[in-house]
């Protein structure tokens, strides 16, 4: 059985939502159960934003998660909360244009994505939550980019619908990144 | 059935209202259901329907009174301490048997208390937090899909009884998204007609009225007779729980609503380490499905009980297992989500003792 255990974690306004929306959006296109949980527990005062996702085979029975096997962390407070939660050989996807430090864990598989610095050569910074989509997508290989930007465009519609290249071109460029580290 | 899409808990409830016919809805917003009141403000005006937001939970209820006195399938939503200013007007429906939905997004309490999700509402929902003699029907998804499922039979078990009806949610089942297929619209005028007690008019026929009164105590023992006699029926007829992995049980849990699916892994946990737990599960909280877990008890030793609350829930378990096993319980209060992790160290405790 499949089953990706998802945390997506940052501060409120770095699309760390929206990032697993489209994972769950582009599971359930592919027919997978899915379900996607927002952060909203106690710990929302800590200032962190942080959502769960779960991808699998099989019906989602607790959408409440122990120990994800991967994390898309977006800032230094969620590293030093999810690092310790990842299971064992899991994945941990960083942000590196806001986290300054090296994650302790030697068993997990760790992409360096400069997501700021990407999105805004691509022209908006915006971009960056699709920049560190489109790695966590090509190491974890949770959904197919396909289903991703079907996911999108289901998403960004009406006046959104101009930020569609954008985002795609993002997620391109994280995918690339992703690629080249895992080599 | 449409396609499949992605909807957050309280949208789920909101279409599902409407797609069951209800088209008059009264509200007053509260965290974590106000997307709930937010979506029907928005939707009701599109299907021709009413949407009105009350001045409080009591005008509410009162609201929901009168326009289910003349026939219409009506709603509301609302969250713990607002289900509690409810409870007068809940009584008085059940005595004038008056059908309509209500839905509890349980937050933790008591008093003002918090905004995360809870289920300490269970003596208030399923035991009546309102006066007198009388039952609510309750039922409690643990899915998006189930939730949308026991909205629509909410409303036809509403109106075959003539009761109020309670779905029993938690803020985590308002927020959390998950794919669901609606099922096709009900035309509203093609329900059962009520016209045999509603107050349609009394043009051609003889006047009648709705009431919760009556101050001769042998014509009020004869309309709670009534009402004793339709809850036998409800009994009969209305029992619904799922059980999951309980054919070889050793230990069984028994949790209700969103705690269910979560326990739902820590029964998979517990296999992987050999322990063969399983999990009854009751959607209905009233009628609860007493004669099952029963039957199931007998087949263990710990019937353990896990709710996000201090035990409620608990004091029906025990009077379905009835001695014939222990019936250990593992809570969290206040709005803390139990793990599925969290809830198998509870149940090693348990074994270890």
């Amino acid at each position: 059985m499949m089953e990706h255990k998802l945390i997506a974690a940052g501060f409120g306004g770095q699309g760390v939502m929206l990032f697993g929306q489209m994972v769950a959006q582009a599971g359930m296109i592919e027919g997978k159960h899915v379900t996607w949980l927002p952060s909203y527990g106690p710990e929302m005062r800590g200032g962190t934003a942080n959502c769960t996702v779960v991808v699998s085979d099989e019906p989602v029975a607790s959408p409440v998660v122990d120990k994800p096997n991967e994390i898309a962390i977006f800032n230094i407070p969620s590293l030093l909360k999810f690092e310790p939660m990842l299971e064992e050989n899991g994945i941990l996807v960083l942000n590196t244009s806001m986290i300054d430090r090296e994650p302790t864990r030697k068993d997990i598989t760790i992409i360096r994505v400069p997501a700021n610095e990407v999105a805004d050569k691509l022209g908006t910074l915006k971009a960056q939550n699709m920049v560190m989509l489109g790695a966590y997508i090509e190491v974890a290989k949770t959904v197919s980019v396909e289903s991703v930007f079907k996911a999108l465009e289901a998403k960004m519609t009406g006046k959104k619908a101009q930020f569609l290249d954008v985002n795609k071109k993002a997620i391109e460029e994280g995918m690339k990144i992703a690629r080249q580290q895992l080599g | 059935m449409g396609e499949k899409i992605m909807v957050k808990g309280t949208e789920a409830i909101g279409e599902a209202a409407i797609r069951a016919g209800c088209r008059v809805y009264f509200g007053y917003p509260i965290t974590p259901q106000s997307e709930l009141t937010e979506y029907m403000a928005r939707r009701m005006p599109q299907v021709g329907g009413v949407f009105l937001q009350a001045e409080s939970e009591v005008a509410t209820v009162n609201m929901m009174y009168g326009a289910s006195s003349v026939g219409a399938r009506v709603m509301t939503s609302t969250s713990s301490p607002g289900f509690s200013l409810m409870q007068e007007g809940i009584s008085y429906m059940a005595c004038a048997r008056l059908p309509g939905v209500f839905v509890d997004v349980v937050r933790g309490g008591p008093g003002l208390g918090d905004i995360q999700p809870s289920q300490g509402d269970y003596f208030q929902i399923v035991k009546g937090g309102g006066h007198g003699d009388y039952r609510l029907p309750v039922f409690s998804p643990s899915s998006l899909q189930e939730a949308v499922e026991l909205t629509i039979h909410a409303f036809d078990v509403a109106d075959k009884y003539r009761t109020p009806v309670v779905i029993f949610a938690d803020g985590m089942m308002g927020q959390m998204m998950e794919p669901v297929e609606f099922p096709d619209p009900i035309d509203p005028s093609t329900l059962p007609s009520k016209d045999d007690w509603a107050l349609t008019g009394a043009k051609g026929r003889k006047a009648r009225y709705v009431t919760s009164f009556d101050i001769d105590p042998y014509k009020l023992e004869k309309m709670n007779l009534v009402l004793q006699e339709t809850y036998k029926e409800i009994e009969k007829n209305e029992q619904k729980w799922e059980e999951f992995m309980t054919d070889d049980i050793e230990v069984l849990f028994v949790a209700h609503g969103t705690v269910g699916r979560i326990v739902k892994s820590a029964v998979k946990l517990a296999r992987q380490k050999g322990i063969k737990a399983g999990l009854f599960r009751p959607i209905s909280l009233y009628p609860f499905p007493y004669k099952r877990l029963s039957e199931l008890a007998e087949k263990v030793d710990i019937v353990m009980t896990v709710e996000m609350s201090s035990g409620q829930m608990l004091e029906d378990v025990r009077l379905a297992v009835e001695g014939k096993a222990e019936t250990p319980f593992y809570g969290r209060l206040a709005g803390v989500v139990p793990t599925p992790g969290e809830i198998l160290e509870a149940l090693m405790k348990e074994l270890r003792r």
